[in-house]
């Protein structure tokens, strides 16, 4: 870092103040680490149904979701930071998503896309294997509407949550913080 | 071949056919009891060549169950609807999985869901539903008070 101010992108939290020899940086640690987080979730691949097409053409050239940071969507849950829910929750795989969740390391976060996600969806009534909504089984960060939602509303949501996590509202950071 | 002439075909095979009208494809009702000579003659008659079976599947009317047959020739293209009424409470047909070989799934699938047995079919069990489950779901009079949520 050089002696001018203003020289760290706007979005950055903290402030530098130039000194002789460089600057100091002066921030909260907290900020910084939640800039970082926000910036680089890696998704989980986990498309159940038809929003799972919308998914993969959120991340495909047109709507590229890589220019938030979400560029490697891993196969593996180990090395996921958030699973996008992209389809109904059915009876059976139900134990499977709640396996995949408990497998991610912390921190994590979840984004139910989609309305059968959120509630079951089209597929409320009437069904006898349908969950009705992800959030019976894991928590859940975000939720997107739509049938399915169209790509911006699926990047709507995955900026609204890069934004939740830098405020520190989502379920991980409430959880942490001492009451 | 056209209508005509498939018309004239299946008259030989079907004893007393009931045709269905309003439909793109010709529709046939038979008995069921007759299905096994039916399907063997259907497959292997020069000129009809019904050698591709492409959907199976079953309605609930409330009073009776309809299996559909829907078969085609990959030779001639030609497309032929069989449909057959079976009684709610004991509804039985004979397979046709050594006719045509992909009605192993879908036969496994009309009795998961609708209950209706397949004579000598080689393997009759549940395919979606867990090996536990008890009812048919598809049926109309289904209740199921833990998941179901009426309308």
């Amino acid at each position: 870092m050089t002696e001018e101010k203003n020289i760290l992108p706007t979005q950055f939290p903290g402030e530098v103040h130039p000194t002789a020899g460089g600057g100091i940086l002066l921030t909260k640690i907290d900020e910084v680490i939640n800039w970082a987080r926000s910036n680089s979730l890696w998704p989980l691949v986990f498309g159940t149904s038809c929003c799972a097409i919308e998914m993969m053409s959120t991340a495909a050239a047109k709507y590229d979701w890589s220019r938030f940071g979400f560029e490697v969507a891993r196969a593996t849950p180990r090395q996921a930071d958030v699973i996008i829910i992209a389809g109904t929750i059915v009876n059976k795989i139900a134990p499977v998503l709640k396996r995949l969740y408990d497998q991610m390391a912390d921190p994590k976060y979840v984004i139910a896309m989609g309305a059968c996600a959120t509630s079951g969806g089209p597929f409320f009534y009437n069904t006898y294997s349908v969950v009705k909504g992800a959030d019976h089984v894991i928590p859940v960060d975000v939720y997107v509407a739509g049938c399915p939602p169209r790509p911006e509303a699926l990047l709507h949501a995955l900026i609204a949550l890069q934004e939740k996590i830098r405020s520190g509202a989502t379920r991980e950071q409430i959880k942490m913080e001492k009451p | 071949m056209s209508k005509e002439e498939l018309k004239s075909n299946l008259e030989e095979i079907v004893i007393s056919p009931e045709y269905e009208e309003g439909s793109e494809w010709t529709t046939v009702g038979f008995e069921s009891r007759y299905w096994n000579s039916i399907a063997l003659q259907l497959r292997h008659t020069e000129g009809l060549d019904l050698n591709y079976l492409f959907c199976l599947t079953c309605v609930d009317w409330k009073t009776h169950l309809t299996m559909v047959y829907h078969l085609t020739s990959t030779t001639h293209r030609h497309i032929v609807v069989l449909k057959s009424k079976l009684d709610r409470i004991n509804p039985e047909i004979e397979s046709v999985s050594g006719i045509w070989r992909t009605a192993e799934f879908h036969e496994r699938e009309v009795y998961d869901l609708f209950g209706v047995k397949f004579l000598h079919h080689p393997d009759l069990r549940r395919l979606f539903m867990t090996e536990e489950w008890r009812g048919w779901p598809l049926r109309k009079d289904y209740e199921d008070p833990v998941n179901m949520i009426k309308l």
